[in-house]
């Protein structure tokens, strides 16, 4: 794909709300904010047909700025919130965001099975390697050598790989951005969602207040050496190779998404209690 | 891998006076949202000076429109006015920002975003076959590099700051 | 010789100010000169650079609640400052400073009638290297006060000397700069000089002293899953179990720490978490476990204002439903609530002891203002109670983990106990542990359950009990100070006033609360709850006096001493 098109007069002006964020000054999630509307924009869908779906944390309080439906529920539940309202409303567009704390520690069970599932949602995670809104604990994608209050000297826990679990659990389509490429991550976005099926993009977001030395992401990042695969084996194998800092799509899958048939059936009533009679 | 083309491709006067206008379009926003960011975090020495950058741009974009007669910069824009490696080149990065950051900070972030402009009007008009639109890419190249001369002067009124400038002796608050 | 008793002060300002800087400084350099005193904060929504206010009483007696109205406001700048509304009152009496380029005063202070001095204290900070304007009015507010310039001065050297000599020099050039210009201002007497006394003290807050409580009780394990207001009492509780030979497992949500400590707890090892009103609705499945399968263990539940993610900065007393009540089936097991910051040290140290007594567990209700406000204190005394759970030793015969005994406490075998072995089950079992549906091992086992908590002798500690007055304010927790000081003003009024404030909420104290509640004709009942949580709680489980009235409201503006004077007197 080259250039996103763009179709009909929508802006991504069109998709912020008017509550200025909370987040700190430098925060990666400002950018992330863009590409959301960014991304809105391109695939031209009205704001009504959009739901962000998110949890706790600083990344989930993207919903409520933007101008589309959002739900910000509880701690790391957002997939099982999101999938109950994309089964059953199944034209509209649900998009999941989430940070790695929500998403990966609270949320991990959950994570597995969204990918397992496979429902057409698309699911954004804001990892920036940290508890940002409590002040500061180690997440599941902390380094082991990062001293924080609750992790004396490190956790000396080896990090969760989540492109890893996702690939493993099912997911149909596997990206990793960097907050930095607002652009970039627009792309990947619309692709995102328009790929059917659950669709896992994690952007690394740096964190400016509890993670200063995250500004050395910028010069981290790079390409991936190769395009995506539709094979999971092949993308098996990048993923172990995987520095933390390839951006790019690495899986398109081809899974059928899951999606009962809802409101269909002729609903006759009075036929069920057919059973009961005597 | 997905990759958007990474600078818009300028074939015409009207592709150039799009991405000229988007350039500025691109740089009022950020101001605006750099100047919203630091109210809202209570730096009104902050939003005052990134508003009044935001006012500079606009009224380069205005003019842009207006020299442009003849042509839907802003439909134009849209099409073809993408920028895929990074941002559009006189937006000031959002990452440089700082709760606490001062007039001097933001000027240098200003003083960054000018230079990217300049590189692209460059670029452009180092590659243009036309001569058409090799002129008014160098009329540009002007105009931004009095902008960067512009900038300049506004740094020397600021003093570089202390490096103590982003300390902040009260802790971060948790929120939830 | 003139003076206060005690005085409010509050220091208000915003991104990177360092108002609440400046406050601790203050109640830190006041409690150094002997002074007791509370401070609390309050802030805006911003991670960094939101609108802050440092609130702070110092008095020469114990210092349990905040004043409604402050006698000093200081604005190091007003952004956004009308958002804390009531939060930062003043009255006709107060002294406000203000810089004049800080922003326009909140209407509501501008409103007071206070007099308002302009200070140009950014512009002074200025003027001196490195000067910051959060000195200058700790400068200001010393002087007021009756401070010592040179008591500051060596905090100073103590707290800055990491930053260099510099920040000291600079520091204290800004502080003596506050000092000076506070000289001429008219605000009457300062706080009476402190009571000398042998007494040790400390400076500490609600979560750290319940962190410490919970260490000498002796918990070795915690589970750790990080949420506001309570993080504080986990971050204390990493380094610091570690000395004391423990381990802190950081757990990926609460629904892992709480299984986390019962598991901790079967292998022998006292155990607690904290968390708050959201990590209590996840963990309220594995209590009723830990009930069910009589294992010891305590969660400490720092209440914040709900319902659901509510109000996470702020103090609600709404989480005792949930706390007594929250199990599905019946699970009675034990509840507590801290009184005051020194007594979270005692209230998390006797529910450790109590919990693994009673092998049960033992939900401890704090809540953000105590967990949070700093105060300093009389060093709370050593208390003796230090958790000892029942051990199987010798162990003959099948052993029967449930054994049905006078005071319902069977011995606990923990693994690695020869002829021990048991299945912990939240299935219903019988003596032995085994899964069982029948009719009697299941009334057995309840009524074990129950009987073990009904029949313990909790003694004193159960309530506090203040007074003879037939006329009782009944409240818990961090109300406690609020009502006693009420009490305090209501009495040199003339009007007479007991207190009843149980720390023991489940298991309920019929014989104890008849014995605390006789003779008294009227009852004011005084909570942070939107629901009256609290005098449902009592009208359930307690014959009540005669009359009762009530005073409850959700947060997050905290009940205080004038309005519960006022409901005192006004219904005499």
């Amino acid at each position: 794909m080259s250039i996103v098109e763009m179709r009909g007069a929508c802006k991504p002006g069109d998709y912020k709300s008017d509550i200025k964020p909370i987040w700190c000054p430098g925060c990666g999630d400002y950018h992330v904010l863009m590409s959301f509307t960014r991304a809105f924009a391109a695939l031209a869908l009205p704001p009504e047909n959009i739901v962000v779906v998110s949890g706790i944390g600083c990344s989930s309080r993207i919903p409520a700025y933007t101008s589309c439906y959002g739900f910000h529920g509880v701690h790391g539940r957002s997939l099982a919130l999101a999938a109950g309202l994309k089964v059953t409303r199944p034209e509209l567009t649900v998009v999941v965001a989430s940070g790695d704390g929500d998403g990966y520690s609270i949320g991990g069970n959950h994570f597995l099975h969204a990918c397992r599932r496979n429902i057409d949602l698309t699911y954004v995670v804001m990892d920036n390697h940290i508890y940002g809104m409590t002040k500061g604990q180690p997440s599941p994608t902390t380094e082991p050598e990062f001293d924080t209050a609750l992790s004396p000297g490190g956790t000396g826990l080896r990090p969760f790989h989540p492109l890893v679990i996702a690939l493993a659990s099912g997911a149909n389509f596997i990206a990793r951005c960097f907050s930095g490429e607002p652009n970039q991550t627009a792309a990947v976005l619309v692709e995102a969602i328009r790929h059917p099926g659950f669709s896992f993009v994690e952007i690394l977001s740096p964190c400016v207040t509890f993670r200063p030395d995250e500004s050395e992401w910028k010069n981290l990042v790079h390409p991936a050496p190769v395009g995506a695969t539709n094979d999971p084996a092949k993308a098996a194998r990048r993923i172990m190779t995987d520095d933390g800092f390839n951006i790019g799509i690495l899986y398109r899958g081809d899974r059928k998404p899951y999606q009962p048939p809802v409101g269909q059936g002729c609903g006759d009533l009075p036929e069920l209690e057919r059973d009961f009679e005597l | 891998m997905t990759v958007v083309a990474g600078t818009p491709k300028v074939a015409s006067l009207a592709d150039l006076f799009a991405a000229a206008y988007q350039i500025e379009a691109d740089a009022v926003e950020r101001y605006d949202l750099l100047a919203d960011q630091m109210t809202t975090h209570n730096n009104p020495e902050l939003a005052a000076v990134f508003r009044d950058l935001s006012r500079a741009e606009a009224i380069h974009r205005d003019e842009i429109r207006r020299l442009a007669e003849g042509v839907d910069v802003v439909a134009h824009a849209q099409r073809m006015a993408k920028w895929g490696k990074g941002e559009s080149p006189e937006a000031a990065s959002l990452e440089e920002a700082h709760y606490l950051m001062t007039p001097w900070h933001a000027l240098q972030l200003a003083l960054a975003a000018e230079h990217r402009a300049l590189a692209f009007f460059r670029s452009v008009a180092a590659s243009a076959k036309d001569p058409a639109i090799k002129k008014l890419a160098d009329e540009f190249v002007e105009e931004e590099a009095e902008h960067v001369n512009l900038v300049h002067r506004l740094i020397r009124k600021y003093p570089k700051p202390a490096d103590s400038w982003r300390s902040d002796p009260d802790p971060p608050v948790a929120q939830e | 010789m003139e003076g206060r008793e005690s005085v409010s002060i509050a220091i208000v300002g915003s991104g990177g100010a360092g108002a609440l800087t400046a406050g601790n400084f203050l109640l830190e350099a006041a409690s150094l000169a002997g002074w007791q005193g509370l401070l609390s904060r309050t802030v805006g929504p911003q991670i960094r650079g939101g609108e802050a206010a440092a609130l702070i009483r110092l008095s020469t007696r114990p210092v349990e609640c905040l004043t409604d109205q402050n006698d000093i406001l200081v604005g190091i700048d007003w952004l956004n400052a009308q958002r804390f509304g009531g939060e930062i009152e003043v009255g006709p009496r107060s002294l406000v400073i203000s810089d004049p380029r800080g922003g326009e005063l909140p209407a509501a202070v501008a409103a007071a009638g206070a007099r308002v001095i302009e200070l140009p204290m950014k512009e002074m900070a200025k003027a001196i290297p490195d000067g910051r304007p959060n000195m200058i009015a700790l400068g200001v507010a010393a002087r007021l006060i009756g401070l010592s310039a040179d008591v500051l001065s060596a905090l100073l050297e103590k707290r800055l000397a990491d930053k260099g000599q510099a920040a000291i020099k600079a520091s204290r050039a800004a502080i003596d700069a506050g000092f000076e210009a506070a000289a001429g201002y008219d605000f009457g007497p300062c706080l009476l000089p402190p009571e000398p006394t042998a007494a040790r003290r400390w400076l500490v807050s609600g979560n750290e002293a319940a962190a410490l409580g919970a260490i000498r009780g002796g918990v070795r394990f915690a589970a750790a899953y990080p949420i506001t207001p309570a993080t504080e009492i986990l971050e204390w509780l990493a380094p610091n179990l570690t000395r004391t030979g423990g381990v802190l497992l950081q757990a990926e949500d609460e629904l892992a720490a709480i299984n986390m400590i019962i598991g901790a707890s079967f292998g022998g090892t006292p155990a607690l978490t904290a968390t708050s009103g959201p990590g209590l609705s996840l963990m309220i499945e594995a209590l009723g476990l830990a009930t069910a399968a009589e294992i010891p263990l305590v969660v400490i539940d720092v209440m914040r204002g709900g319902p659901s993610t509510g109000i996470p900065t702020k103090s609600e007393q709404a989480d005792l439903n949930i706390a007594v009540y929250g199990c599905h089936g019946d699970a009675p097991h034990l509840v507590l609530a801290p009184q005051s910051i020194g007594d979270c040290l005692f209230t998390t140290q006797w529910a450790t002891y109590l919990a693994e007594a009673l092998q049960s567990p033992a939900i401890v209700l704090s809540d953000q203002f105590i967990g949070q406000a700093r105060a300093a204190i009389e060093r709370p005394a050593d208390v003796a109670f230090i958790g000892q759970r029942l051990r199987a030793t010798d162990i003959v015969g099948a052993y029967k983990r449930y054994a049905l005994a006078a005071n319902g406490i069977s011995p606990m075998a923990i693994p690695g106990t020869r002829g021990g072995q048991y299945t912990a089950d939240g299935l219903t079992h019988n003596e032995r542990g085994i899964p069982t549906s029948g009719e009697g091992d299941h009334n057995a086992q309840l009524d074990k359950r129950r009987d073990k908590l009904a029949r313990f002798k909790f003694g004193d500690h159960w309530a506090a009990t203040e007074g003879t007055s037939e006329f009782v304010v009944i409240t818990w927790g961090s109300l406690t100070g609020t009502a006693r000081e009420a009490i305090g003003r209501a009495g040199r009024d003339g009007v007479a006033a007991s207190l009843l404030a149980p720390r023991l909420l489940s298991p309920v104290q019929p014989e104890e609360f008849a014995a605390a509640i006789e003779g008294k004709t009227r009852a004011l009942i005084v909570e942070q709850s939107h629901g009256a949580q609290f005098y449902r709680y009592l009208r359930a489980h307690y014959d009540l006096p005669r009359e009762v009235h009530v005073l409850n409201r959700a947060g997050p503006l905290p009940i205080c001493a004038s309005e519960v004077h006022r409901a005192i007197t006004e219904w005499s």
